[in-house]
């Protein structure tokens, strides 16, 4: 197994007390497998992916570990994690566009970046103009500002950065959301060929656009209040999916072809709980419709298939 | 009725301004009172601008508007605010429409003191109650909060129910669900649709091909500035024409179709040779012509209610 | 700075603190914080701990000691001691230093208010105007605030003082100073005002005041000057300190009022008149010294704490 995350608990510290954004998370990552992280904004997708690579200074480390190939990762401890950074965990990080140094040629920037991390750029120049040709880029890339090219060409630089090094695991965080339609396009299926090229082993491709994860994800993993709600290969997710928000997400998704006048889709109603005093039991209950008194206890993330995991009583089928 | 004509909007750009930026050139199209027209295209497109021109927030260069029969450009000092009564707008970025050291309702307050300053306090808050709950809002949950309190699907929704304390007639919806989580989206796009059902015309600005289609009767495609494609929404996405918006709709991220499972849906279908537009087949004579956009019909037909135009107007040859 | 946030383009979904906070803290949350961390901020409790004691004397120093400032009645050249009178000595010509320090702060406190309100008011109109005008109106001031910093004031005031000094030698008071000190001194507030105004205007909520039928002036005052209110008040903190210690400079090198007295007209005659530093009467010029230190200093101190106070982001959890 590639990836294995055991009951991942991280606070926010605020004035107000701790923000329990991501209390309890348990999955698996097998190699090869491009996995998609999806949700609501809040419900702790990002915490989620930035705790595997570095915690910043608002996030505490709670409990749980994280192994990666075999390796217990100390993310709790910020220079220790330092070894596996860029090496074997790596990230795109939400707005790598601006991620680029402005006042750097982007050539300058890259050999930089590997000098610090003692590696030499000249011998690996040869691979990275390799992966330059790769992603649609031209080679005269690295001897310009990072001004000079447009975002979708920034973000695949980004990416190609990233993953010089051949981590086993990579963070891709809303990397598409700021794009065009039709760049959108070429920035995901990039991603898609990192992997099938061998770049990188496996993926954790975080979104709220569960569209893109359909075209790009091996799995899907669904989230909710800072809880995961449903693990599952992506056609189930979308096709037959078991826990309640899964369904009423899928199906308040405009697709071309639906018009209004026809099929007039419905939303969730409600908003998520607070995450400062989450409510105990099952965390969708408010805005579930087929929440029951089971619910008052919360549900724990089981397998009801061989790939898939829910956390809902009535999806295990104990509503009996 | 909102009508444009011809209208373009050029910038000075470069040193001591020398050249000149179109950011939209030679656009026409109508919004009429009960029905959604949607203006769909990329960044850069110049579709914000249109929209900023509609609300006189950006003046135009050329072409121009109407409303009712009457210019936009040519209403101005106090005029401007019984303008404002007809034609109202609402921005992408929920908080960013709010100043953020008042409370929410201030804008409600705003329209108080400059539209209705003789009304009478309790008649005042019937017409708001009024006006919020057709937004589906509750008001007890969202009068007297301050921005951050509130989701941005109320907060959104707090701002069309602004301009319906008005004599609204045309609203411009610019990327206003963009921001929003994925089940509120559909819950604000189903509001606009009842609005339209009681009679407003609506100018849809978006991105987003599949919102688009869900609620418009309308389809206005944009492309640098130019409409490469406009007409009946189904005709529109059922029968594109334009390369432009074949390559648009083929790279929607789709819930039930791979990417290249719908290139070649729409390769099957259409029959004419990649690359050069439909315009040009037709017109190519004209591009012998000399230049200016008066000599040229701005728009082919293709069928009843639909409409293709060149995005390289002006050119010789069409590049996709 | 401030509780101002700069905008950024993006298309995604806003992400902050879960919860779903906003970067910026609106009015009502903003006055119990800004107690909570007025309070424990240390800068700022000693900057106004030291100002308090400073207005203070300058308020009940007169009352309780009621001699003349100016009289030159006292035994000269005295040393500090407890008699009443001489509680910080006498100068050469036997005035009551102490009964000059307590005048004088209530000098220096007038300039500070006069010639940095002046400053404040000038920046505040020129640079809201040319940040939200733009176009030529903004070309126009631009230009007439760069012409006012690069003029060099000493040089204007030498000339000012003795024009007038001939042909209206009453002029030479301290509010003409004061007057001259807030004239010269209000182009950088000028410009920095109009460096948050131009971030500020275009922002959505400034669109949708002119959708709701509001125009210039009335944008300006009630949508983007409120949004900046702690930077006005911390501009204007820093006026009030550098004009008075433009104003005591001024004074320490003979170009101040020949009227009254000030801090700055101390130094300056117990250096020029007393030979203070040669006959050892450390006790004339030693006080208004620490006096404006302490003035400006504690004002600059109570800027930095305002602005940790103010930006969340300076604080520490």
């Amino acid at each position: 197994m590639s990836l294995q995350v055991s009951d991942l608990r991280v606070y926010y510290r605020t004035l107000a007390g701790d923000v329990k954004a991501l209390d309890g998370a348990t999955f698996s990552i097998a190699d090869k497998e491009i996995m998609g992280l999806a949700g609501e904004s809040g419900c702790g997708k990002s915490t989620l992916g930035n705790s595997l690579i570095r915690l910043d200074g608002r996030m505490k480390y709670v409990a749980g570990s994280v192994k990666l190939d075999n390796n217990e990762l100390p993310i709790w401890d910020n220079s220790a994690m330092n070894e596996f950074r860029y090496r074997d965990v790596s990230v795109i990080p939400q707005y790598a566009m601006s991620a680029m140094n402005p006042t750097r040629k982007i050539g300058k920037m890259t050999a930089e970046l590997l000098e610090s991390r003692g590696e030499s750029f000249a011998e690996i120049r040869p691979e990275l103009l390799r992966r330059i040709d790769l992603v649609g880029l031209q080679r005269d890339v690295l001897s310009r500002y990072p001004i000079e090219l447009s975002g979708g060409m920034k973000q695949r630089m980004v990416m190609v950065l990233s993953t010089l090094l051949d981590p086993s695991l990579l963070i891709a965080d809303e990397i598409t959301s700021a794009l065009d339609v039709s760049t959108q396009r070429a920035v995901a299926e990039t991603l898609v060929s990192f992997r099938d090229h061998g770049f990188v082993k496996s993926m954790i491709v975080i979104t709220h656009d569960v569209s893109i994860l359909y075209q790009t994800a091996d799995t899907i993993l669904v989230m909710y209040a800072g809880k995961l709600a449903e693990k599952a290969p992506t056609k189930t997710i979308i096709q037959d999916p078991r826990h309640p928000y899964t369904r009423m997400l899928i199906s308040s998704l405009p697709e071309v072809g639906i018009r209004y006048a026809n099929k007039k889709l419905s939303g969730i109603p409600g908003s998520p709980p607070s995450l400062l005093n989450p409510p105990t039991g099952c965390r969708f209950r408010a805005r579930c419709p087929l929440a029951f008194d089971k619910c008052a206890e919360e549900p724990p993330f089981v397998k009801i298939a061989r790939d898939h995991d829910v956390a809902c009583w009535k999806a295990t089928g104990s509503d009996a | 009725m909102l009508s444009f004509n011809r209208v373009s909007k050029f910038y000075k750009v470069g040193t001591f301004g020398g050249k000149e930026l179109a950011a939209v050139r030679d656009v026409s199209f109508d919004v009429n009172e009960g029905e959604v027209v949607s203006l769909i295209g990329e960044s850069g497109s110049g579709k914000t601008t249109i929209g900023k021109m509609a609300l006189k927030l950006i003046e135009i260069s050329r072409g121009s508007i109407t409303c009712d029969g009457a210019d936009v450009a040519a209403i101005r000092g106090g005029a401007v605010k019984s303008y404002y009564r007809h034609v109202q707008g609402v921005f992408q970025d929920p908080f960013s429409s709010y100043n953020p050291i008042f409370k929410a309702d201030r804008v409600f307050a705003m329209i108080r003191s400059e539209y209705f300053a003789d009304m009478a306090r309790s008649e005042w808050d019937d017409k708001v109650d009024a006006a919020l709950r057709s937004v589906t809002l509750e008001p007890g949950q969202v009068l007297n909060k301050y921005p951050h309190q509130l989701s941005g699907g109320q907060l959104q929704r707090l701002l069309v129910a602004r301009a319906l304390l008005l004599d609204l007639k045309i609203l411009v919806a610019d990327e206003i669900i963009s921001m929003l989580d994925a089940s509120t989206r559909i819950d604000v796009l189903n509001m606009l649709a009842e609005l339209k059902g009681r009679g407003m015309g609506i100018l849809f600005i978006t991105h987003d091909l599949s919102l688009g289609n869900y609620i418009s009767e309308k389809t206005v495609i944009l492309r640098r500035g130019v409409v490469v494609e406009m007409g009946a929404t189904d005709k529109v996405f059922g029968n594109p024409t334009h390369p432009y918006t074949k390559i648009l709709i083929s790279s929607v991220p789709q819930l039930h179709k791979k990417w290249a499972d719908v290139e070649a849906e729409i390769r099957a279908r259409g029959g004419d040779d990649a690359g050069v537009c439909l315009y040009h087949r037709f017109y190519r004579p004209m591009a012998q012509v000399a230049d200016g956009p008066d000599d040229r019909p701005a728009m082919l037909k293709v069928e009843d209610d639909h409409y293709v135009g060149c995005f390289e107007l002006g050119q010789g040859v069409c590049k996709v | 700075m401030t509780g101002v946030v700069t905008g950024e383009p993006k298309k995604g979904l806003i992400k902050g603190p879960p919860g779903g906070e906003a970067t910026a803290v609106p009015a009502g949350r903003k006055r119990g914080e800004f107690l909570y961390f007025a309070l424990r901020s240390r800068k700022f409790l000693l900057a106004t701990g030291v100002l308090l004691t400073l207005i203070g004397i300058a308020f009940i120093g007169p009352m309780v000691d009621t001699n003349d400032p100016l009289a030159q009645n006292l035994l000269p050249m005295r040393p500090p001691t407890t008699e009443t009178g001489y509680w910080f000595g006498t100068t050469y010509f036997g005035e009551d230093v102490f009964a000059q320090f307590a005048h004088g702060l209530r000098a220096t406190f007038f300039v500070g208010l006069l010639g940095g309100g002046l400053a404040a008011v000038i920046g505040m109109a020129v640079g809201f105007t040319a940040g939200y005008r733009g176009g030529w109106v903004d070309e126009m001031l631009n230009m007439a605030t760069n012409v006012m910093l690069v003029i060099p004031t000493l040089a204007l005031l030498i000339v000012i003082s003795s024009y007038l000094q001939r042909s209206w030698p009453e002029a030479r008071g301290i509010p003409f100073e004061s007057v001259f000190v807030g004239l010269t001194s209000w182009p950088w507030a000028a410009r920095a005002i109009r460096a948050q105004t131009f971030s500020l205007r275009s922002r959505d909520f400034i669109d949708l005041a002119k959708l709701s039928g509001r125009r210039g002036w009335k944008i300006i005052a009630f949508e983007i000057a409120p949004n900046m209110s702690s930077y006005l008040f911390m501009t204007f903190i820093l006026l009030f300190g550098g004009a008075i210690l433009i104003a005591a400079s001024l004074d320490f090198i003979g170009l101040g009022p020949t009227q009254g007295i000030s801090l700055g007209l101390m130094m300056f005659n117990s250096f020029s008149y007393g030979a203070a530093l040669l006959l050892g009467l450390w006790w004339w010029f030693i006080p208004p010294g620490i006096g404006i230190m302490a003035t400006v200093g504690a004002l600059y101190v109570m800027n930095v704490g305002l602005d940790e106070i103010f930006n969340p982001k300076l604080r520490e959890i």
